[in-house]
């Protein structure tokens, strides 16, 4: 039997949930961060007590996090505590476990944070999504990433690791992890892995696989597509999603692969996860100025590929914004490694504080585009809009709009 | 090599594999831009890591991560670039590739590599990490751009700087870049050639050997407000 928490522990919780009603009621925040701030003071070992006596399956990676943890606790089914604000350190962390007796946790975790989260939190799962070029002024560079990764996973067998086996960053991360079960889904952003993670000799990419000269190689996956359907350990699964775009397809599989080892049924996890259809905003429909927008969220190269992938610009108007706050990197550099030219043909409205940084890009592309610098400058047509935004503008679309 | 009058202008990005880190690729699509929009036949090539040096007028070095560094070091030194910079040919380089052009850098720890040995400039490790906004005075210019690098750099006699930072830190607080002969090489990382109109426009004219007609474009506002937006 396990302890109650200590009485260190009780005022911890105690001041958290104290602080954060304070903090929502004020209306000064969503309340988690505060809160969990204060509790993780009180008592450092906090989250390892928070977490102690529930099952828990942690998710990182550059992209894909909040939405493969919403598809986590949305497969698993019935009352599943999840840090679905956004809070992704520790403070969030604690913060929603303090908040719910649920004895299913599904937390997602900031990259540079995982060894931390996974020495308190003990998970039963750990979820590894990718490892691509985001925010270089802020983060450390993403090979020192997965080397970081590689070491707090290596040897551990109290935990399972769901690895991407087409991310080459990610294979390192979990080679020397004892427990792996691979997937084989969709992941074209390959531009940060054209050199090998553990010899920085050149990949060579082939149909579907990869290797390189060192023997560092592309491992044999146990969930994989085959023929729109999924494939996990051997059985075949129909995959239906509302989501859009072959990321979130990849998301969901490895989410399944996931729940499938805490014990949960895989079709009735897909089924549930088909469900879904919108997360913390992203890919929801918004009414705006009255033209109806489709507000999807992107960070960093490899998100913006995907999303430009699965805009329909014939058949709708499409608006990005661009800022440059401490949330998103001081630094747009990466508009340069973002594949533009694919909007070549079409008209792009540029919005946000660095627009000027995004227009001159989409000009050295050759795409079409307009400036905004107020609002009203939108056109009052009745096409859809499909608006890509990163982080903080994302979020000041999102308070501007109102639901559909 | 050096261009010969109405030729292709070919433009190679070096080891993007390796060095494009930050976007740097930029560079080399706004120099063929604005070469094109002023009547020239440009060609983009880029030089993957077992690929030979390809035959172009300008090649680019851009900025990477320690590893990488090193190795597009060893790359590099296989081929033939110091002597088609003897020939003529011009070589921008930013970050990690301004290192790489020097004779010696250390990266990680104190260890010492060589460097590709075009120029007499040495970088070593500095205590601290510099990222942000960089400003740098050259002439009656302004270069702005973004930095994040930890190396000290030294320039030897007869290399002159860029520029002198304004904000930032650049070689060493003091002097940004240099310029020698046609190696062009700046601090400033990603796309400077994009914030920068007037110098992807000075190193385009050293190329082509002709002044450059203006080319009015949004890069001209963009420069306009980084240029206000970075303080000295």
């Amino acid at each position: 039997m396990s302890k109650g928490p200590s009485p260190r522990d009780r005022l911890a919780i105690a001041a958290l949930r104290g602080l954060n009603r304070v903090s929502r009621a004020s209306g000064r925040g969503a309340g988690t961060v505060i809160g969990g701030r204060a509790g993780l003071a009180l008592s450092p070992n906090l989250l390892a007590s928070l977490a102690r006596d529930r099952t828990t399956i942690l998710v990182s990676g550059t992209n894909g996090k909040t939405t493969t943890t919403a598809l986590v606790a949305a497969g698993w089914g019935g009352d599943v505590v999840t840090n679905d604000t956004g809070s992704n350190m520790p403070a969030g962390h604690v913060a929603a476990l303090a908040s719910s007796r649920s004895p299913r946790a599904a937390l997602e975790v900031d990259e540079a944070w995982l060894g931390a989260v996974l020495a308190q939190a003990r998970p039963r799962v750990v979820v590894l999504l990718n490892l691509s070029r985001d925010q270089l002024d802020r983060a450390s560079e993403v090979r020192q990433m997965a080397e970081r990764w590689r070491s707090v996973l290596a040897g551990g067998d109290e935990h399972v690791v769901v690895a991407n086996a087409n991310d080459p960053l990610v294979v390192y991360a979990a080679s020397d992890a004892k427990n792996v079960r691979w997937c084989d889904v969709p992941t074209p952003w390959q531009a940060d892995a054209r050199s090998c993670p553990r010899c920085t000799l050149a990949l060579e990419h082939g149909e579907g696989t990869w290797r390189c000269s060192c023997g560092f190689a592309k491992p044999t996956a146990i969930t994989t597509f085959l023929d729109d359907g999924l494939v996990i350990a051997g059985a075949r699964h129909e995959m239906k999603l509302v989501l859009p775009g072959a990321f979130n397809e990849a998301n969901a599989a490895m989410a399944v692969t996931a729940l499938v080892e805490v014990g949960v049924n895989a079709a009735d996890a897909l089924a549930r996860i088909g469900e879904v259809e919108a997360v913390a905003g992203r890919f929801t429909l918004r009414r705006w100025n009255e033209r109806t927008v489709r507000l999807l969220l992107a960070k960093n190269p490899a998100g913006f590929d995907a999303l430009l992938s699965s805009v329909e610009p014939d058949n709708s108007d499409v608006w990005i914004a661009i800022n440059a706050r401490d949330a998103d990197g001081h630094d747009p550099s990466w508009l340069y490694d973002v594949p533009f030219e694919k909007l070549r043909g079409h008209l792009v409205w540029c919005l946000g504080e660095r627009r000027l940084d995004l227009a001159t890009r989409l000009d050295y592309a050759g795409v079409e585009f307009r400036v905004v610098d107020d609002l009203n400058e939108l056109p009052h047509e009745q096409r859809a809009v499909e608006l890509i935004a990163n982080y903080t503008a994302f979020s000041q679309w999102l308070a501007r709009s109102v639901p559909c | 090599m050096a261009r010969e009058v109405g030729a292709v202008l070919t433009i190679a990005n070096l080891v993007p594999d390796l060095l494009g880190t930050y976007g740097d690729g930029g560079n080399a699509l706004v120099l063929a831009q604005r070469a094109r929009a002023r009547g020239e036949e440009a060609l983009l090539v880029a030089m993957a890591i077992n690929d030979p040096l390809p035959d172009a007028s300008i090649y680019l070095l851009g900025g990477g991560e320690d590893g990488p560094q090193r190795l597009a070091r060893d790359v590099l030194a296989r081929g033939s670039l110091a002597g088609r910079v003897r020939d003529g040919a011009t070589v921008v380089a930013v970050c990690a590739g301004l290192q790489i052009l020097g004779t010696t850098f250390s990266v990680e720890g104190d260890d010492q590599y060589a460097g590709l040995g075009l120029c007499d400039v040495t970088t070593k490790r500095g205590s601290t990490r510099s990222v942000g906004e960089l400003r740098v005075r050259v002439g009656e210019h302004l270069l702005v751009g973004f930095e994040n690098h930890g190396g000290r750099t030294t320039l030897g006699e007869g290399v002159a700087p860029l520029g002198r930072v304004e904000h930032g830190r650049g070689n060493d607080g003091v002097y940004d870049g240099f310029r020698t002969g046609n190696l062009w090489a700046t601090y400033a990382h990603g796309p400077v050639l994009a914030q920068n109109p007037w110098f992807a426009d000075a190193i385009l004219s050293s190329v082509l050997g002709y002044e450059l007609e203006p080319l009015d474009s949004v890069a001209d506002l963009l420069y306009e407000e980084r240029s206000r937006t970075i303080r000295s």
